[in-house]
């Protein structure tokens, strides 16, 4: 009895000042969707780093005019350095190669260059990416070294435009999660006050406190899973049509975004959700209705 | 049953306070009417009993409990031990007569098994037999007061509280609902009525308690208006 009568009273409520629900349900969408995004963005950014960084390498670049005698000494320093892991060497062929097949729809830019004019280069793993500045010091002055490129200062740029789109998202959720409580907490007054009767006699006759602030902070819960669940459904269209639709061949460099990650997504923005919305609901009625 | 002790009530930014040190004591079974001018201080007596305001100074018991000192969760439990009428009979306008009443029983958790057993019961005792699925609209002033009166007594309370009960009734109908009171009050239930009706407290010739400017200037078993 006590389900069914705290239900209707919820669908009720929320029917009652129907405009004011979808208001709520819009803005705790979009509020809920970026910070859904932003959540994916995080889950990823973390992966690629994973990825990426097990794989960065410092490149060092060798002159076009250099002796096999110089590449020699290079080649013998590196295999002994203990900060080395590992070493392969990249020829100019090799390296015309990667380059066509990496502009391989760029096809003038393939013609406009020969095998000679590629660098040839020691591609080194460190046993600890983080020293990097030793072996710049160690090998830019040796004769025969053009440059040394650390893979990870060009990554970290990467890492950093994506930081700042996840932060930028945040933001957005932030701004759009404050309008979706004050619109909460607004519509907990305007359903407080058009059953003010029905509160005092709860009162008068001694209604037990939840028993009457319950059907209110589930009218709350109810519009922010409803929104919870438009927000999973958005970023499910964003899989589907952005990033594996026309935004394809961007992701192809970025790790992909799992249907794993986006199908989590439900259950913590709804918990997130509803747990914030539940909240101002309560905090609002202790100001609305006290004992 | 109910005791004052030495209660004063200051409300805020009041210059002087609405009861004065008012001591007052009130038996199981007893009715009593408090009585006085408007503003004397006798409604703020029903407050005080419901722990709607809590004293400025002094101790209130009801039922053997100390409510100035009762913690906010235990006040709906407490308040089912009382029934309350007011002058303007507080309905919901929404709600039928037997829907006013079940709802009293339903919010605190009865089922509507129960609040189809003893609605209808309490209804026939308040003499609105019959009446049961009019809007509070249809019915005039003394049947609504008698719906009221029926919600209020509906879980049996051991005490009954009412605030001016007949302040907007004719005097044919005030004396039906007091003849209403008094039948509740003979089951064993405390009926504390506050009122300024004198023809009312003339006729009941029941305990008076006179309240002016704060503080209780007479107490008399079977009084009159005075």
């Amino acid at each position: 009895m006590r389900a069914k009568y705290v239900l209707a009273e919820v669908l009720v409520g929320l029917w009652r000042n129907v405009t004011m629900t979808i208001a709520m349900m819009i803005t705790m969408t979009v509020s809920l969707s970026m910070l859904g995004a932003s959540l994916l963005m995080y889950l990823q950014v973390e992966d690629m780093k994973e990825y990426y960084y097990s794989q960065v390498e410092v490149s060092i670049y060798l002159k076009t005019d250099v002796t096999p005698e110089q590449r020699t000494e290079i080649q013998t320093k590196l295999d002994t350095d203990e900060l080395v892991e590992k070493v392969d060497y990249e020829s100019k062929e090799a390296a015309y190669e990667n380059f066509k097949k990496l502009f391989h729809d760029a096809k003038a830019m393939v013609d406009s260059v020969g095998p000679n004019e590629m660098p040839e280069s020691f591609r080194v793993s460190l046993k600890d990416p983080t020293q990097f500045r030793a072996i710049d010091e160690g090998y830019r002055q040796l004769p025969g070294v053009q440059s040394v490129v650390d893979q990870q200062q060009l990554l970290a740029k990467v890492f950093d435009v994506l930081g700042a789109i996840q932060s930028m998202s945040l933001v957005v959720a932030a701004v759009m999660g404050i309008a979706a409580l004050l619109l909460v907490a607004n519509t907990i007054q305007v359903a407080a006050y058009s059953k003010r009767r029905e509160v005092a006699v709860m009162k008068l006759v001694g209604a037990s406190n939840w028993f009457i602030q319950m059907p209110f902070v589930l009218e709350a819960v109810f519009a922010a899973l409803l929104g919870a669940i438009l927000a999973g459904v958005m970023l499910v269209l964003a899989k589907v049509f952005l990033l594996d639709g026309s935004l394809a061949a961007l992701t192809n460099l970025l790790t992909p975004v799992t249907w794993g990650d986006v199908l989590l997504m439900f259950p913590v923005l709804a918990g997130i959700g509803g747990v914030v919305s539940a909240v101002t609901a309560w905090i609002t009625l202790r100001f609305y209705i006290r004992v | 049953m109910i005791r004052l002790d030495h209660v004063t009530k200051t409300y805020p930014k009041a210059s002087r306070p609405s009861l004065d040190d008012v001591s007052v004591s009130i038996e199981k079974g007893d009715f009593v009417f408090f009585i006085g001018p408007s503003g004397s201080g006798k409604s703020s007596i029903i407050k005080l009993l419901l722990h709607e305001i809590s004293p400025t100074r002094g101790k209130v018991h009801v039922n053997g409990k100390d409510v100035t000192a009762m913690r906010s969760w235990r006040i709906p439990s407490f308040r089912r031990t009382i029934g309350c009428v007011f002058q303007d009979f507080r309905l919901l306008p929404n709600k039928t007569a037997y829907e006013n009443v079940a709802f009293a029983l339903e919010v605190i958790g009865k089922s509507k098994a129960v609040a189809r057993r003893i609605v209808p019961e309490v209804l026939e005792l308040v003499g609105l037999g019959g009446k049961e699925h009019r809007y509070p609209h249809e019915l005039s002033g003394g049947e609504q007061q008698r719906v009221a009166v029926a919600r209020a007594f509906v879980n049996r309370p051991l005490i009954l509280l009412a605030d001016e009960p007949t302040g907007n009734l004719d005097p044919d109908t005030s004396i039906e609902i007091m003849r209403l009171l008094d039948r509740i009050n003979r089951t064993g239930t405390t009926v504390v009525m506050v009122t300024h009706d004198s023809n009312i407290v003339n006729q009941m010739r029941r305990r008076v308690i006179e309240i002016e400017g704060g503080r209780i200037v007479r107490d008399q078993a079977r009084g009159v208006y005075g």
